[in-house]
């Protein structure tokens, strides 16, 4: 393991990072050096019984050099926060077109399950010059996916997604951690990142065991476990809502409230149904709590999307 | 009792019983309401724990100089971290400078004979004795392992420690801060004495007053907190449990919303310590006042606005990321202005080196370093990179440590002589001085390091690329504890074989300086009259030669 695994700007936006981070450096450098210059010159040169004159200063004076510093600090905050407020907007929305990939936590591993079914590990393989968006959630306590080499970190919640996003640029095989302390083996859980070509990648997902992509298996699941036993169903009596076109559609709640089909929205109607429900349906639908399990319900929501002819648009507003 | 104007000469109080004095038996010391006397157990309580915490991270540092442990269990390790935490931020910096030195001072330096409510001052002593004795318990019954910070849902349903014991023991010793916080702030409204009005209160007690609104305000928070993960650990009360529709990041905001304000509950009061001993020992008033008191006071109010910068990465939304983040800007500009000033207050000084102001000295220089690195974490982009890593550890500890612990150090050597009526070997105390500057840099420089480098915290195993760091930063520590051990010897050496310091051995112009050293119980033989501004130090106009050797002061100018 060497350290350019970690410390390799492996992503246009850690490039920027870098930047932002040496022009921090330096502004800091500038200040110590001041500082330290200014205390010693003082302590030297007002020494206790040196001979440098000394004398109260102006009030005046004072108070104009007070106003001084505190508008010049003030103006330097304010620039810094906006040279690293503009680094943020600029990084905040995925493209549209973003490879989605779904990550599980769990004490003490990372499991990635790519949209073409593959599954891995500790490990993580993502096709260069491609955005690429992860999508996570934890299996129990916070984890926090940590990869140096992007300048990426985001905390893992249990019942929760969050998100983040990035475009490789240097192919190689970089250091992935997890950086939430979540137990006995918490420095125990890292893995590796292989950037590699778009054909590699193509390569390395057909040779992989499962052979259906995540939103037949989700199709599967929604079968077998009992989905389509109410929602599409035309002949049934439960009076269930189309799930057609839902996902990244506005819905109304019954308590008067709008809400947008996302992934937390749906994720909550499979595992905590009653909550939030829709205006014209009843709260009857049972859990799916202990009945599918997270990578299960990476499928079903894959499925779901796939029913809806917006999703690329919807999940790219994430 | 007559009111007299200053000056009165201390020495005309030579032969009044001393603090000390006023009883040598255990249940005396057990049961006094003396402000001093309490400052003095809890100067001893906190100096136990401190060594305890000490203790704890000396074996951490100790297990990470091999990237792959070498005599400790992950579990131990986890266990190791998690009691240095807690011990260092409730059990000795939260209460360090204010309990001790706030309490012995504070009355002295406003002219009061005691505190506003001298038996709820005992109270919050034994508090945070009662909630010392559960913090030993889970030390001696095997331990906690949630890290400081106590996240769920790992603290509420997943960790096997002793999760509840722990949380009660900060719960209880966060009472102890609340009643010193009340006791304060009464005190500085109603006990000042005549003429000491609010803009001639030392910088030290403002740094109190603003210290103890924010305990009174934010430690009821921590108590809602670490309630709440009882109740979800003990009784099943989903709060935090997504599950069952709670919230796990709510927490966070709650825990943070106490710590963040608590960070400056251990800032304040070193920066009004060192603003004493600059004024001392560069012989000038100190620059700004009025600034200094409105920045620590907008310090103390902007404190309570910027806990979300501890959840850039928690899945916050943008928005709220930077609002947070140009609040954390907005924070740091009051410190800065701070550290302006003191530099300043060094320009056309009399400046002399001794041990106080060689701490002091030492606590511009690595507070500068902490606070800068404070940028960069206010810096979203940035923070998202190095926060969870040794980075954030190197600027916290910098802050707290190079900062809170330096400014203790310098108060303790300053007030010593106030304290105990002795001296104490200079040398040693210089050569400490310079040690533990040194020392920091060595542990917590490579930290900064290895954090940008991508070095997570809390981590018992690493990888062996960051193994010099490690080491380095362990051969620092080494250093460091030898410096810390240093002033518990010579201290202690003094107050048998000290010499006697007499009343005002730093020429000091403070209140609590015109009366004997060791103070008489009630303070003051006579009531004090203020009848001029804080730090004349310039209009004495002369070097302060060391240890009453020169002339006596020119009197009539007090404070």
């Amino acid at each position: 393991m060497s350290l350019d695994q970690f410390i390799t700007e492996a992503s246009g936006y850690a490039r920027r990072v870098d930047e932002t981070f040496w022009i921090l450096v330096a502004i800091s450098c500038v200040v110590v050096f001041l500082l330290t210059g200014l205390i010693l010159t003082f302590i030297i040169r007002y020494r206790r019984g040196s001979d440098a004159p000394r004398g109260p200063l102006p009030e005046a004076l004072k108070h104009e050099i007070e106003i001084g510093w505190t508008s010049a600090t003030f103006f330097l905050f304010l620039f810094l926060f906006w040279w690293a407020g503009v680094e943020l907007m600029a990084a905040s929305s995925p493209p549209k077109d973003a490879l989605e990939i779904h990550v599980v936590a769990k004490q003490w591993m990372f499991r990635f399950q790519h949209p073409s079914g593959a599954r891995e590990i500790d490990e993580l393989h993502v096709p260069l010059a491609t955005p690429v968006r992860l999508a996570m959630t934890s299996e129990d306590v916070i984890h926090d996916l940590y990869i140096p080499a992007l300048r990426l970190k985001r905390d893992i919640l249990p019942d929760r997604y969050t998100y983040i996003w990035f475009t490789a640029t240097t192919p190689g095989t970089y250091h992935l951690t997890c950086a939430e302390f979540c137990g006995t083996n918490h420095s125990r859980m890292y893995g590796q990142l292989d950037i590699v070509t778009m054909q590699d990648y193509a390569r390395w997902t057909t040779a992989q065991p499962e052979g259906d992509d995540l939103a037949h298996q989700g199709d599967k699941l929604f079968h077998t476990v009992g989905c389509s036993g109410c929602h599409d169903s035309p002949g049934s009596t439960v009076h269930a809502p189309d799930l057609h076109n839902l996902y990244g559609r506005l819905v109304q709640l019954a308590d008067g409230r709008t809400v947008t089909a996302d992934e937390a929205y749906l994720r909550d109607k499979i595992l905590l149904p009653n909550r939030d429900i829709p205006a014209g349906y009843a709260p009857d639908m049972p859990s799916f709590r202990g009945v599918l399990n997270e990578g299960q319900i990476v499928a079903v929501m894959a499925y779901l999307k796939s029913l809806s002819t917006t999703s690329n648009e919807q999940g790219a507003r994430q | 009792m007559t009111d007299v104007t200053l000056p009165f000469a201390p020495q005309k109080e030579v032969g009044t019983e001393s603090f000390l004095d006023a009883g040598h038996t255990l249940i005396s010391w057990l049961t006094t309401t003396d402000h001093k006397r309490i400052a003095i157990l809890y100067a001893i309580s906190i100096t136990i724990f401190f060594f305890i915490g000490g203790i704890a991270i000396g074996l951490v540092r100790l297990e990470l100089i091999e990237p792959s442990g070498m005599f400790l269990t992950s579990d131990g390790y986890n266990r190791l971290f998690t009691i240095h935490g807690i011990i260092m931020v409730w059990f000795f910096l939260v209460p360090s400078i204010p309990a001790t030195m706030g309490n012995f001072l504070l009355p002295l330096m406003i002219g009061a004979r005691d505190v506003a409510f001298p038996r709820l001052n005992l109270l919050s002593w034994y508090l945070y004795v009662g909630g010392a004795a559960f913090t030993i318990y889970v030390l001696v019954a095997g331990g906690v392992d949630t890290g400081w910070t106590f996240y769920p849902p790992f603290s509420s349903d997943y960790s096997n420690s002793h999760v509840i014991a722990a949380a009660a023991g900060v719960f209880v010793v966060g009472f102890s801060s609340i009643a010193t916080g009340v006791n304060f702030i009464t005190t500085t409204h109603m006990l000042r004495c005549p003429g000491m009005t609010w803009f001639r209160l030392p910088l030290f007690c403002w740094s109190m007053y603003a210290t103890s609104l924010v305990m009174v305000l934010a430690t009821p928070v921590l108590a809602m907190s670490l309630v709440l993960i009882v109740a979800e650990r003990a009784f099943g009360l989903p709060v935090f449990d997504a599950a069952k529709g709670g919230d796990p990041v709510l927490f966070q905001h709650i825990f943070w919303f106490y710590s963040h304000p608590a960070v400056y509950i251990m800032i304040l009061p070193a920066m009004g310590v060192v603003s004493e001993v600059f004024a001392c020992f560069a012989r000038r008033q100190v620059f700004g006042y009025t600034f200094m008191v409105y920045a620590m006071m907008a310090i103390a109010v902007i404190g309570f606005m910027v806990w979300g910068h501890h959840m850039f990465v928690a899945g916050q939304s943008q928005l709220a990321n930077l609002v947070f983040s140009f609040l954390s800007f907005i924070v740091a500009v009051p410190s800065a202005i701070k550290v302006f000033n003191w530099t300043a207050t060094l320009y056309r000084g009399q400046i002399g080196f001794d041990a106080p102001m060689l701490y002091a000295l030492g606590f511009l220089g690595l507070f500068t370093i902490g606070g800068l690195t404070g940028l960069f974490l206010a810096s979203v982009p940035i923070d998202i990179q190095v926060t969870d890593t040794y980075f954030v550890v190197a600027h916290f500890h910098f802050i707290m440590v190079g900062g809170s612990v330096s400014a203790f150090m310098a108060g303790i050597h300053y007030w010593w002589p106030k304290v105990t009526g002795r001296l104490y070997n200079e040398f040693w105390a210089k050569f400490a001085a310079i040690t533990m500057f040194l020392g920091f840099n060595m542990t917590f420089m490579p930290q900064f390091l290895m954090g940008w480098e991508g070095m997570p915290r809390r981590y018992h195993v690493y990888p062996p690329v960051f193994q010099i760091w490690h080491v380095l930063s362990s051969g620092g520590a080494a250093i460091l504890a030898i410096a810390y051990i240093m002033p518990l010897v010579y201290l202690t050496l003094s107050l048998r074989y000290g010499a006697r310091a007499g009343n005002n051995p730093w020429h000091a112009t403070g209140l609590e300086w015109q009366t004997t050293s060791p103070p008489p119980k009630h303070n003051f033989e006579r009531r004090p009259v203020v009848i001029a501004d804080p730090y004349m130090y310039h209009e004495i106009g002369q070097p302060r030669s060391s240890h009453d050797t020169s002339p006596p002061l020119p009197q009539g100018r007090q404070i």
